[in-house]
């Protein structure tokens, strides 16, 4: 038995995934180019990886209700 | 020193491996017990309810063995009928007895409370929904009772930090040293370099959210007595806090604000009603996002929690049980992570929007 909520759920999961990675990785090169600015860009990092997990647990929330 | 801890750890990990062979023995018991209910028993913990549970144990009464609840009832205030009734949760014997209040008939199922019909019955209709009618419920229910501890909480560290702050300005001690830098990383970083010269305005409100949604986060995450109520995590919860904070920017909206929003200058005249629809529904959303944010990620986190301890139960061996306490520690040290960021991202988007709607523009 499977259910499309949690196939929609694991999508979800996916576009997080993606999106956290990217954020990641820029936020890598950032720090690699200027190390002293690390502190700064990892603040952004964080807040960026917040946001996109709100879009993310959207999804998420849509496929518990289901 | 640092070998000799090691090795003790090492060995206490695997201790845990020899305790199979006794757990193993007694099949009969597994019988009886139907298959754990996973949903469920996640379910009744972020879900709310009329009293406080502590725990369950086991008791012989006349040679059987009995679950014993141990719970806090809280008080039910209803109002159905006209007639508003107050009573303890503990007259309903978890869902097993109706409670009648002159015309009013209480009944609690699953956790909710309706009006029982003419048998004292939960009548369902063809579809399967209830269809019993519901009063209008201000109960203090677990999520009540526990944002009114971390009120009380809250009061007392901020008021006696005020106090102390007052009396001796030297170097803070003790619980103010670690709750002033963090109330000043909030004035600084988030508001200030938002609000600028109308920080003062807003941070009373803003200060009060972030420490209220980060005091009820961390709250949440402690399995035990005062802790176990999931209030963040409940909908309703954060919608209140974004409805907060969708006040907070409209009514400080000043002329430029609606303005912008309604007629955004600077665009060719047919574009302007299409943006100022899209602008009017970014008015509803943001604050929506603000409140589905908070509560699906503290839901979550709880949920992951659950389910990861519930693996102990589905395998029905102690085996998993090293594997999955580990695996709880290092989800716990995430959501300490996230609880604090939470507060924070919810913090710093109010600032935002409120700065948006405050800002002055100069227009050439």
């Amino acid at each position: 038995m499977f259910t499309i909520a949690s196939i929609g759920a694991g999508l979800a999961v996916i576009g997080a995934g993606f999106g956290i990675g990217k954020i990641g990785s820029a936020a890598m090169d950032a720090i690699a180019r200027q190390p002293e600015a690390a502190g700064k860009i990892q603040t952004a990092m964080i807040i960026a990886a917040a946001l996109v997990e709100g879009v993310a647990l959207f999804g998420v929330v849509v496929a518990l209700i289901a | 020193m640092k070998k000799y801890v090691c090795f003790l750890l090492s060995l206490c990990v695997l201790l845990t491996f020899a305790a199979p062979a006794s757990a193993k023995d007694d099949e009969s018991q597994s019988e009886d017990t139907a298959k754990f209910d996973v949903t469920g028993l996640i379910m009744e913990h972020i879900k709310d309810s009329h009293e406080w549970h502590i725990l369950d144990y086991k008791k012989e009464v006349d040679g059987e063995e009995e679950e014993v609840h141990v719970a806090i009832p809280l008080p039910v205030i209803v109002y159905a009928n006209g007639q508003l009734d107050f009573f303890m949760s503990s007259a309903f014997h978890h869902g097993d007895s109706l409670v009648k209040k002159g015309d009013n008939t209480y009944i609690l199922y699953e956790g909710k409370i309706y009006l029982a019909g003419k048998d004292g019955e939960i009548t369902f209709n063809k579809d399967g929904e209830i269809e019993n009618e519901k009063p209008l419920d201000f109960s203090i229910t677990k999520n009540v009772a526990s944002m009114m501890l971390v009120s009380i909480i809250l009061l007392l560290v901020f008021i006696s930090f005020a106090k102390a702050y007052k009396k001796n300005p030297g170097r803070p001690r003790g619980m103010q040293a670690v709750l002033e830098p963090i109330f000043l990383y909030v004035r600084d970083d988030i508001i200030y370099p938002n609000l600028g010269s109308k920080t003062d305005k807003f941070l009373p409100y803003l200060a009060t959210v972030f420490f209220f949604i980060l005091f009820n986060n961390i709250l949440g995450l402690i399995p035990f007595f005062p802790g176990n109520a999931n209030v963040t995590g409940n909908i309703a919860v954060t919608m209140v806090l974004a409805v907060f904070t969708f006040l907070m920017i409209n009514l400080n909206g000043n002329k430029d604000y609606w303005h912008h929003t309604f007629w955004m200058p600077g665009v060719p005249v047919f574009v302007k009603p299409i943006l100022a629809v899209v602008e009017l529904m970014g008015i509803i959303v943001k604050p929506v996002a603000l409140m589905i944010r908070l509560f699906a990620n503290i839901s979550a986190g709880h949920i992951i929690i659950l389910s990861l301890i519930s693996l102990i139960f589905i395998f029905q061996t102690i085996a998993v049980a090293p594997v999955s306490v580990i695996f709880v520690l290092f989800m716990d040290c995430l959501e300490m992570l996230v609880a604090f960021l939470q507060a924070y991202i919810f913090t710093m988007l109010s600032a935002v929007f409120i700065s948006l709607a405050v800002a002055e523009h100069k227009h050439e």
